[in-house]
């Protein structure tokens, strides 16, 4: 511990700490009350209780009834229950139109992959037709061009909250509001499903509000537990398990309950409250201008306005972004980068190309993510160092401002 | 997932830089792949006992890249440094990862073309001379 005081954590859309509160509410349930929630006897009751109470807890903060969320490993599971759960069990009404029955899906190009893999894993197993919908430079999603989109067969929209790496709000609550008129005169009714794995702690998650019937999150985002996480399916929506075994979360998704995690999850997100995310975003707007403006030919990526109040993403041409990422992991700050060179497969982000960036701006960009224990004197630090390590790294690709015409060059791999 | 000499020579990195008058200029890498590295030689030619002896004499690098391609090229710089042309063309990607304490697989294609470079730069000192000679 006292090894990480000097550092600075910057990469709270990757993962939040622990609040300790949520760890001390968890720990029983490692110990003494150790039992199975499906079990009838005591020890299995005193689980069960902790069970209903975090339900509760989530159902409070969306705004739904406790038999509405199921509990899960995270988000990954509950976006690929969401999305193949509901393929499975729909079954197209009508088709008038030939080679149209297969249900069709509507998502981003700018989705995790989690959910962008699943689609295309339904598309490849010839179990749901997909369209990807393309943003715009903000990486926005237009409502226009979603509803252009929506077809007789169409039986899911699924798009995120806030992307987790440019931090763009989508416009979510419009879309519901599309969807419901639609769902009036249509046959094949559309369901709406929404990843809020990043907006938990920033933005209005009132299911009602929204207009939304499936809604992903995980708890290890909003300072909660790793390998807990949560899907809400309105009352009515068509889902089947994808996981087979035992009957439980009202026959949804087979396990035993991990009753700590679970616990921890309730606990964490009955404690997120505005107060935090507002002093995040003044947080975020003094190191936005500040690296704007300290940092010559900088740039913002995403939108500067409908944009998630614990991110920032910049560009530094000349500088490449896992060089910047490491060189600010030396000085103890950490952040993350978009760059190919960081990835595993070596592509770069596909957030940031379907931006339309150019290829140089996303293999020089970094993201930085604040969060509840962010501090000014954090801040204050990230903007001292980084021009630094910015200017000395364009200076070692001799690509300073003098000599910027230098940087479209192709010499052949 | 980087060794300390790599990280060691990312830090600190030797020899960045250009030589306006170079005798020789290597490039390489694209932009879609992420990493360009430029390397300019200075060499020197004397007679000895009868056979020419070219020395590199001096050498700089600019590379845009991550951590390892900066180590890479850094690594190369200090290695072909008072080498002769026949001792540098010997250096390859091997040596130079090696030299590094090792380099994580991912890295060792696309962010460790130093060597690579130095070959092209001394390719190019020896076309320029080869012209300057027919002229």
């Amino acid at each position: 511990m006292t090894e990480n005081k000097s550092k600075i954590y910057l990469d709270y859309a990757a993962t939040t700490p622990l609040d300790q509160e949520v760890f001390e509410a968890m720990k029983p349930y490692f110990g003494e009350d150790f039992g199975n929630a499906s079990s009838a006897h005591q020890f299995g009751q005193k689980a069960r209780q902790a069970l209903d109470k975090a339900r509760a807890q989530v159902a409070d903060f969306l705004g739904c009834r406790n038999e509405e969320v199921i509990f899960n490993s995270g988000a990954t599971e509950s976006n690929n229950l969401a999305i193949k759960g509901l393929v499975y069990k729909t079954k197209i009404q009508k088709s008038n139109v030939k080679g149209q029955n297969l249900p069709h899906i509507i998502t981003s190009q700018i989705e995790h992959h989690c959910v962008l893999d699943t689609c295309k894993s339904l598309q490849e197993s010839g179990l749901a037709e997909v369209t990807f919908l393309s943003v715009n430079k903000e990486g926005l999603v237009e409502v226009s061009s979603l509803e252009k989109v929506i077809k007789e067969n169409t039986v899911l929209v699924s798009i995120m909250y806030a992307n987790n790496e440019i931090g763009t709000v989508q416009p979510i609550e419009e879309i519901g509001k599309l969807i419901k008129k639609l769902n009036q005169s249509r046959e094949q009714k559309i369901y709406f499903h929404t990843d809020a794995v990043q907006a938990i702690n920033y933005l209005n998650c009132k299911v009602d509000d929204l207009g939304i019937d499936l809604l992903s999150m995980s708890a290890h985002k909003f300072y909660g537990p790793k390998g807990v996480g949560a899907l809400y399916i309105k009352k009515g929506t068509p889902v089947k398990k994808i996981q087979d075994g035992g009957a439980h979360e009202y026959d949804l998704r087979a396990g035993t309950y991990n009753i700590a995690g679970i616990v921890g999850l309730g606990k964490a997100i009955s404690m997120v409250n505005k107060e935090t995310a507002d002093r995040v975003k003044k947080l975020r707007d003094k190191l936005i201008s500040g690296v704007l403006e300290n940092v010559p030919n900088s740039k913002l990526n995403g939108s500067p306005e409908k944009r998630l109040q614990n991110n920032c993403n910049f560009s530094f041409p000349g500088a490449e972004g896992e060089s910047i990422m490491m060189a600010l992991d030396m000085e103890g700050i950490a952040v993350s980068t978009g760059s190919a060179c960081a990835s595993e497969n070596l592509q770069p982000s596909h957030v940031l190309m379907a931006l339309d960036l150019k290829l140089e701006e996303s293999h020089t960009s970094i993201r930085v993510t604040l969060g509840k224990y962010t501090s000014d004197e954090e801040i204050d630090r990230f903007l001292e160092v980084l021009p630094k390590v910015v200017e000395k790294l364009r200076k070692i690709s001799g690509s300073g401002q003098e000599a910027k015409k230098k940087l479209p060059d192709d010499f052949g791999c | 997932m980087y060794s300390k000499k790599v990280l060691e020579q990312f830090l600190h990195p030797k020899n960045m830089g250009s030589i306006k008058d170079a005798d020789g200029v290597g490039k390489i890498g694209n932009i879609v792949c992420g990493d360009r590295m430029t390397l300019y030689i200075k060499v020197k030619s004397k007679n000895e006992k009868g056979k020419t002896v070219e020395t590199i004499n001096d050498i700089k690098f600019e590379s845009f890249g991550c951590a390892a391609a900066i180590a890479t090229s850094s690594m190369i710089t200090e290695l072909a440094k008072g080498k002769t042309l026949r001792e540098a063309l010997e250096l390859n990607r091997e040596t130079v990862a090696k030299e590094l304490g090792g380099l994580p697989p991912i890295k060792m294609h696309c962010s460790n073309m130093a060597a690579q470079a130095l070959h092209k730069a001394i390719e190019d000192y020896r076309n320029k001379l080869k012209s300057k000679n027919e002229k």
